[in-house]
């Protein structure tokens, strides 16, 4: 078996194979899932907001799409990886609300899944599968013996990308 | 000045609590009134969390809740959100509604009209609280109701949080009618600048 291991929200973990990485219930947050195909090493961010650039000097790094990715990747490069042989996959960035009025803080899901693919382009990190958006909450769990990556939800039931 | 949560100070969680405490006593008089009952409430828990423990509140992160979030505008702005567990919005609906206490929770139209009303007057208890004491006019907007799991609702007032802070500011209310217990959390989130106005206007900074 496997060890399990718990990446909260603003937190980011890697893992060598053989392990899984869990992040329970994403709402307009994303779960960036990293895989790497060579030696099988995993890192996973549960990120928050979609840039750092609003950040106060002694702000959490994990908490920002881009922050919160480029410290995972040096992470991943710590114990082994190669940028050039990871994959990407991703989840979350829902709206849980649904408002009357046109509230731009509302729509934070959609500005977070943007975000996280234009830093992972950045990278050139291909993204392999998602499932983002929607107005429900999910939790992820990713494998390091395949990269798979299961995704649970209440009432949408559970799949694997 | 302190305009972040992080600078918050135990003199200024007193306030909060003494806050909470004040609205939650309004709050349980609206409810009693509602559901035509005796209600106490248990002392407020005021409490900064880092948000990696937001999630565990409530049961863990996978636990479905009811959530209610109301945009607050008028001398300060921002959201606060009322957040019930399974069983208190089970029992609410089942009370206000005349059926078995244990019957299940359809989250129907009718079911999401009822907490939604619920969200509204509670949290207007609060509001009017927290405008009495410092003079503030503050007016509650429509709320919006969802259901589904607590991380993923937590989610939505820890990242207003986020934008200006590493943690977030909790209330947990208990309330009871001596048999059976509604815990509900709240949490309040001033947008950027209203912080600052809030605590000043609280006499705190």
């Amino acid at each position: 078996m496997s060890q399990i291991i718990k990446v909260g929200m603003a937190e980011l973990k890697v893992a060598r194979h053989p392990a899984i990485l869990t992040t329970l219930g994403l709402g307009s947050c994303i779960g960036i899932a990293l895989y790497d195909r060579i030696n099988k090493n995993i890192g996973m961010v549960h990120i928050m907001l979609p840039s750092s650039s609003i950040a106060t000097a002694s702000a959490n790094r994990a908490k920002f799409a881009d922050t919160g990715i480029h410290d995972l990747l040096e992470e991943m490069k710590r114990i082994g990886s190669d940028v050039r042989n990871i994959v990407a996959k991703i989840a979350g960035g829902a709206q849980m609300f649904a408002f009357a009025t046109n509230n731009d803080s509302m729509k934070i899901g959609q500005r977070n899944t943007e975000a996280t693919k234009a830093v992972l382009a950045g990278y050139r990190i291909p993204i392999i599968a998602e499932d983002t958006g929607g107005n429900y909450g999910r939790t992820i769990e990713l494998s390091s013996e395949d990269g798979s990556l299961k995704v649970k939800t209440i009432g949408f039931g559970i799949k694997y990308l | 000045m302190n305009d972040t949560i992080s600078g918050l100070n135990n003199f200024h969680l007193d306030v909060l609590r003494e806050i909470g405490n004040i609205g939650a006593g309004n709050a349980a008089t609206a409810l009693a009134k509602l559901l035509d009952k005796r209600i106490e409430m248990k002392v407020p828990q005021v409490r900064i969390m880092k948000f990696s423990e937001v999630s565990d509140v409530l049961g863990g992160a996978e636990t479905p809740v009811v959530g209610i979030l109301l945009r607050i505008q008028g001398d300060i702005s921002g959201s606060m959100m009322f957040i019930l567990d399974e069983p208190s919005a089970r029992l609410l609906v089942n009370i206000l509604m005349g059926k078995p206490l244990e019957a299940d929770l359809d989250f129907d139209e009718m079911s999401s009209s009822v907490l939604t009303e619920i969200g509204n007057i509670l949290a207007g208890s609060y509001l009017s609280a927290l405008s009495n004491m410092t003079n503030l006019r503050i007016m509650p907007d429509v709320p919006a109701l969802a259901m589904d799991m607590a991380g993923a609702i937590l989610s939505v007032p820890a990242i207003e949080f986020g934008k200006t802070s590493d943690t977030v500011l909790y209330i947990e209310n208990v309330f009871t009618d001596g048999h059976d217990s509604v815990i509900g959390d709240l949490f309040l989130v001033p947008d950027d600048l209203s912080y600052g106005k809030l605590l000043k206007a609280l006499g705190v900074v």
